[in-house]
């Protein structure tokens, strides 16, 4: 695979950043947009726009047609069996937290248990905490291994009979463990227990087959897959989609609208209420053809290197402690510098060009069992490469020289 | 910018070996800081004498090198004032980092402001500053006696 070609569709990478090629190692955070995106965004405003779903005129039937091509190719990246199954939200948090309002609405009562882990980011577990004042609910983790893995009998300990919803992430944003969903899937319908993934770290990086994983709910955002911010993606099984009360009301959700009553519409319309990211919609489109041109198994595949590759040159790095060690991994590299505060690392690496994140990555849970109160993060993105790692390598040994370690 | 000027050996060795990192006995006032964009905890006792001067003053807590040698120079700075001479310390420092270019308190002398100018580096790192002035406004509530959690994004 031609890494360097494919870094040039990124403009970004055009540009210097403080006089500084940029090195982006904050892909887990957000990835950085191709030129199609970009453009086709540009494109629709300038030559296309038009609200969809509601008028009749020629702009706003094209741009509605655009608006459910983005539908059909999310449909046919992850697999999924109905194009209906598809609800487009603002990104990952929101589509977790109407899985969790509406189900909670209609499913959970006091006393009840939503099982998460303690890998999870706050965008799968404060969703779920505003049920613990609403319905007097109870949050339970399943917890880590020394590795920083959650394995299957991590979950297992924690099912109880009053467990009524699993909601676990695909891929740690901080430890890079690979959850293993489809035994979790199967373990969690044995007992019908319905089953969210939260993939926003599993989207842009691994193989999706909602038939093969089976999960009831899967969250992408949409901003991490090379698309535009504002936008994610919803993914639930139809019989759940037509089960669930509606989440949020307004124009576009509903059938008819009286003074004494209301009726909602058919998926996919009943919830998306509102005039919805229209423009990020489209542009997402470009997004999910952009990763299936490269393909996701040369994405995978790229990025295990990269991975393999900067661990064992930070491993070789005696100041330098990573944190978790899965056997299954994705691009994420989070580190510690003994006597170097994360926040510190970061500021000196930005001085060579090299984006990192510092601090809790939105997992303060995790950091808290992990007793750190702050980690440094590399993560991977297709465009990156390995002078990249050597970079941060590189300046890693700056970041020690000017702490005299 | 200049990385030399942020991480200049002063701010190191207060980073590295922070003075009064430890708990005043007791102390009369106290409060806590906590920034949630980096973790960051900074918690400060005070003990202020019947004349209202500062007798002690400690603090625990954790962070970047940048918080800890604010944290840790500014106790150095504040121990033995009088709580009126605190509060235009604190002012006259905020009030730097934030756009004057100088010190205008009477109150250090040369060496010591010349120690306090050390931390102006975080000027040009503008997602820095507030690890150099939790403390600061830590020690603001604690002398105030306010209640609440100093935090940094609210």
């Amino acid at each position: 695979m031609d890494i360097d070609s494919i870094k040039k569709e990124f403009p970004i990478f055009d540009n210097k950043v403080q006089n500084n090629d940029l090195v982006y190692l904050d892909s887990a955070n957000s990835s950085q947009k191709p030129r199609v995106v970009i453009d086709r965004i540009y494109d629709f405003y300038s030559k296309e726009f038009s609200n969809v779903g509601r008028s009749v005129h020629y702009l706003a039937v094209a741009a509605t047609n655009l608006y459910e091509n983005t539908r059909t190719s999310v449909q046919r990246y992850i697999n999924a069996k109905d194009k209906n199954e598809i609800v487009f939200t603002k990104g990952a948090t929101e589509a977790i937290n109407l899985v969790a309002n509406t189900f909670g609405q209609k499913y959970l009562e006091e006393g009840d248990e939503v099982l998460l882990t303690e890998l999870e980011h706050h965008s799968n577990y404060v969703p779920w905490h505003f049920l613990r004042n609403s319905k007097k609910i109870k949050i339970e983790f399943a917890e880590i291994n020394e590795a920083g893995e959650i394995t299957i009998e991590a979950i297992k300990n924690k099912i109880t009979n009053k467990t009524k919803i699993i909601s676990v992430t695909h891929l740690s944003n901080v430890t890079g463990a690979i959850l293993p969903i489809k035994e979790i899937v199967e373990l969690a319908h044995s007992k019908n227990i319905p089953v969210l993934v939260d993939g926003c770290q599993g989207a842009p990086h691994l193989k999706l087959d909602m038939q093969e994983l089976d999960c009831d709910f899967y969250a992408i955002s949409g901003h991490k897959m090379y698309g535009p911010t504002g936008i994610g993606v919803l993914y639930a099984k139809k019989k759940w989609l037509d089960d669930l009360p509606p989440y949020q009301g307004g124009g576009g959700m509903i059938n008819e609208v009286k003074k004494t009553g209301i009726s909602y519409g058919e998926l996919p319309n009943k919830y998306e209420a509102g005039t919805m990211a229209t423009a990020q919609v489209i542009a997402f489109n470009e997004s999910i053809k952009f990763m299936e041109k490269v393909g996701i198994e040369n994405i995978e595949k790229h990025e295990k290197e990269l991975l393999d590759y900067g661990l064992d040159i930070l491993g070789k790095n005696n100041s330098i402690k990573i944190v978790g060690n899965p056997k299954n991994k994705g691009g994420v590299i989070s580190f510690t510098i003994e006597g170097v505060h994360p926040h510190d690392i970061a500021t000196i690496l930005d001085e060579d060009g090299v984006a990192i994140r510092a601090g809790h990555h939105c997992c303060q849970i995790l950091h808290e069992k992990l007793k750190l109160p702050a980690t440094a993060r590399a993560s991977f993105g297709i465009y990156n490469t390995k002078d990249d790692i050597d970079q941060l390598s590189q300046s890693i040994e700056n970041c020690k020289k000017i702490f005299n370690i | 910018m200049d990385l030399k000027e942020l991480y200049q050996e002063i701010i190191l060795d207060h980073g590295k070996n922070p003075r009064n990192l430890r708990k005043t006995e007791n102390f009369n006032k106290d409060a806590k800081g906590h920034n949630p964009l980096c973790g960051d905890n900074v918690h400060i006792y005070l003990k202020l004498n019947e004349n209202k001067k500062v007798e002690d003053i400690s603090f625990e807590g954790h962070g970047c090198a940048i918080s800890m040698a604010s944290a840790s120079i500014m106790t150095d700075l504040v121990k033995g004032k009088e709580e009126a001479e605190v509060k235009e310390i604190v002012n006259d420092f905020l009030d730097m980092i934030k756009e004057k270019e100088e010190l205008q308190n009477k109150i250090l002398n040369e060496d010591e402001k010349t120690k306090l100018m050390c931390l102006s580096g975080v000027k040009q790192y503008p997602m820095r500053v507030k690890c150099a002035t939790l403390s600061w406004h830590t020690l603001t509530s604690a002398i105030d006696d306010f209640q609440k959690i100093v935090n940094t994004e609210s």
